[in-house]
């Protein structure tokens, strides 16, 4: 099975879906369901069926459009800073001999082979395809992480009810598009359902203000 | 075999509360299960906290009612929604989908349930039989033999994992990693704890697979924003026809067999069975011409393959403590945290926990047949509220339960940590799979490698020269090298293709 994953990794064939899936119509446009591939094609290989479910998993999750060289190179130089990072650690911690192996040895090996791995890939930057580019909503991510940096910031201080409100209302608000009736609603009842199942309930020793 | 631990096993398992416990994993497993990009893996991970502090017979039985409903939570999606929670039922989507769009979708998750439950069922059985079997073949197992073995599972994950198999072992790398973090088990130096006391005792296993596979994957779902198929409002007879389940009758016994052979195989077994099931059933059928148009066939083979597989990939597991694929990297992990450590010391040494978690498979599985078909009506309106709502109801059960798990406020800034880290491996295509399983078998493996080399004297080839860790690494280093050597011959054929074609494909390359 692997190397039909293979082929489809090859300069040739996949630059052709994921363009495809790059097309005007973009990661936004809904596909018609029509264009199932299920219902087109029949397929009876297990070579054909690998391609078919991967596009079935690429439809359902609307890959954006792959990234460039560029991305590719600062994944794998980020690869190969960890690689080195651990080796330089793994030295100061003594490596041993292989007859008395010390602390360091296997972190030393680890880190040797993700320099090796690392070089690997951006030997083949060129020819990756399944790196995504950031788009506009990725900062959505970020807002996300936001609102999680704020919770366990103040979870200690004042307990989990207000960061929850405000976590669940920032999510259901601002980035899941909700109308501000529904997420104030919903915020609050969510977060007093919470508290009658874990601390009501459960008595879960989780931090809480009331 | 000894009968008497197994019924034992039984005794305990068919407790009032114990079923009490499974009934409810069934349900919260296919209630998280069911919302949309969640797979088996991320839906464990997240209610691993809900097991701790139970007695451990207690929470494997939950346990094993969460992996069913799980991966039953998947099945459903991918009839109603078209979208599979996980590779093992992207084939389902196939004739499952195009069923529902006939108005057909109880009868494709009625099939899909009774396939699960009579694959897995099989499977069980089979498992009971053959895992005693393996695990007392492996308590000769010294060092080495583990560290090979640990290396050849690791790599084999890595090479059928989805996307790039260099990226799933740098994956791997990084995972084996981060096992390292904290004392050292041999000198108790600390190592890369960067004097955090937190860390001192290594990085815990339940933050990392919350964050990885759980937050990882809310976050990357905020910005992908599924585009919007809205479930049937309901769900009508769920129980098949007699006419349908004669039809599928032949393909649930062939896909039982063809999930339980492959499922034991390293990496892939789900996926790959469910391909293999799917393959056979249009290959044999009469009218292969209705698959892909609602076969229901087409439904059962695959699902009943799938779920046979799941369970026996149970047996690498538990004879050998070796986990064979990511969702097993995750109950490795669970089954370590309730105080159950799987390998072939199991059934001997204590087979009441051994025989406890495979019946609680038993239970698992009636349970969730019993509790699937009257539920469904219960999970399509689950799939109606809009994901937006879901999203953050989902978060905070993450941030709030790894809180839980040790009373820690370091352990919610691990899952964000590793949270982040999942979404940003998932956009740069790494498969954060791999990196657990390495990481749950990391300090197994430097164990290994370490007490090798002071019975060996230093002298790394003795490996080689004890036959079965030998045979091991001879295959191991045959999957490493035969990506390459598949590479250039590929590459060789495509060149003497274009060379031979029409000139105008090259300017397609």
């Amino acid at each position: 099975m692997s190397s039909a994953r293979d082929g489809a990794h090859t300069p040739g064939s996949p630059g052709g879906r994921t363009a495809a899936g790059a097309t005007p119509q973009g990661n936004v446009a809904p596909h018609p369901d029509d264009t199932a591939p299920a219902a087109t094609d029949t397929p009876s290989t297990l070579h054909d069926l690998e391609d078919l479910a991967q596009e079935v998993e690429d439809d359902a999750e609307h890959r954006p459009p792959p990234a460039g060289p560029a991305a590719n190179l600062v994944i794998a130089a980020l690869v190969v800073a960890l690689g080195a990072a651990a080796a330089v650690g793994a030295l100061a911690l003594g490596a041993g001999t292989a007859r008395t192996p010390g602390p360091g040895l296997w972190p030393l090996l680890l880190g040797v082979l993700l320099v090796v791995l690392g070089l690997a890939l951006a030997a083949t930057a060129r020819r990756t395809t399944d790196t995504e580019q950031f788009s506009r909503s990725s900062w959505l991510v970020l807002a996300g992480l936001a609102t999680m940096l704020v919770f366990v910031a103040l979870i200690g201080t004042i307990g989990f009810e207000i960061p929850a409100v405000l976590l669940a209302f920032v999510w259901l608000r601002f980035l899941g598009g909700e109308s501000w009736r529904t997420s104030a609603i919903v915020s609050v009842a969510v977060v007093v359902a919470f508290y009658l199942v874990f601390v009501a309930a459960l008595s879960v020793p989780v931090p809480h203000l009331f | 075999m000894d009968l008497a631990p197994v019924l034992d096993g039984f005794a305990v398992v068919l407790e009032p509360t114990n079923l009490l416990y499974c009934l409810i994993g069934v349900v919260v497993g296919m209630l998280v299960g069911v919302l949309p990009g969640l797979g088996p893996a991320a839906t464990i991970a997240i209610l691993l906290p809900i097991t701790i502090g139970i007695e451990p017979v207690t929470a494997i039985i939950m346990l094993a009612g969460i992996f069913y409903g799980a991966q039953y939570g998947g099945t459903i999606t991918s009839v109603l929604l078209k979208l599979p929670g996980e590779a093992s039922s992207v084939v389902t989507v196939f004739d499952g989908y195009a069923m529902a769009r006939q108005g057909r979708a109880g009868t494709a998750l009625g099939i899909a349930a009774i396939g699960s439950f009579a694959g897995g069922t099989i499977s069980i059985v089979a498992l009971s039989f053959l895992a005693p079997l393996v695990a007392s073949f492996a308590l000769d197992f010294g060092p080495p033999e583990y560290t090979a073995l640990a290396l050849l599972g690791i790599l084999l994950v890595a090479t059928v994992s989805s996307g790039s198999r260099l990226k799933a072992v740098v994956a791997a790398g990084v995972g084996l990693l981060l096992a390292t973090v904290g004392r050292d088990g041999f000198t108790a130096t600390e190592r890369f704890t960067f004097g955090n006391l937190n860390l001192a005792d290594g990085l815990d296993f339940v933050p990392i697979a919350m964050g990885l596979f759980g937050l990882g994957e809310i976050l990357y779902n905020l910005e992908q924003r599924h585009n919007a198929t809205q479930a049937p409002t309901t769900v009508a007879n769920v129980w098949p026809s007699r006419q349908d389940l004669r039809q599928s009758s032949g393909a649930i016994g062939r896909g039982s067999v063809i999930g339980f052979f492959l499922g034991i195989l390293p990496g892939g077994g789900a996926t790959l069975s469910s391909l293999a099931a799917y393959a056979v059933e249009k290959r044999r059928s009469k009218t292969p011409e209705r698959f892909g148009k609602g076969a229901v066939e087409g439904v059962a083979g695959p699902e009943t393959a799938n779920n046979a597989a799941a369970t026996s990939s149970f047996i690498p597991l538990l004879t050998l403590g070796i986990p064979a694929n990511a969702t097993m990297a995750v109950i490795f992990g669970a089954l370590l945290v309730v105080g159950v450590t799987p390998g072939p010391q199991l059934v001997t040494e204590e087979p009441e926990l051994f025989w406890g978690v495979v019946n609680s498979m038993y239970i698992g599985n009636i349970l969730l047949l019993i509790m699937s078909i009257p539920l469904v009506g219960l999970f399509v309106k689950i799939l109606r509220v809009r994901p937006a709502i879901l999203a953050p109801i989902t978060v905070l059960i993450t941030l709030i339960g790894v809180y839980t798990v040790n009373n820690s406020v370091f352990d919610i800034v691990l899952v964000i940590v590793f949270g982040v880290l999942g979404y940003l491996m998932k956009k740069a295509g790494f498969d954060p799979g791999p990196l657990l399983l390495a990481f749950v078998l990391g300090a197994l493996l430097e164990d290994g490698l370490r007490r090798s080399l002071l019975i060996f004297d230093g002298d790394a080839t003795g490996f080689f020269t004890r036959p079965i860790s030998g045979t091991l690494l001879v295959v191991f280093l045959l999957v490493a090298v035969y990506p390459f050597v598949a590479t250039l011959r590929n590459r060789r054929r495509q060149e003497q293709a274009q060379d031979t074609s029409d000139p105008n494909t090259k300017e397609l390359v």
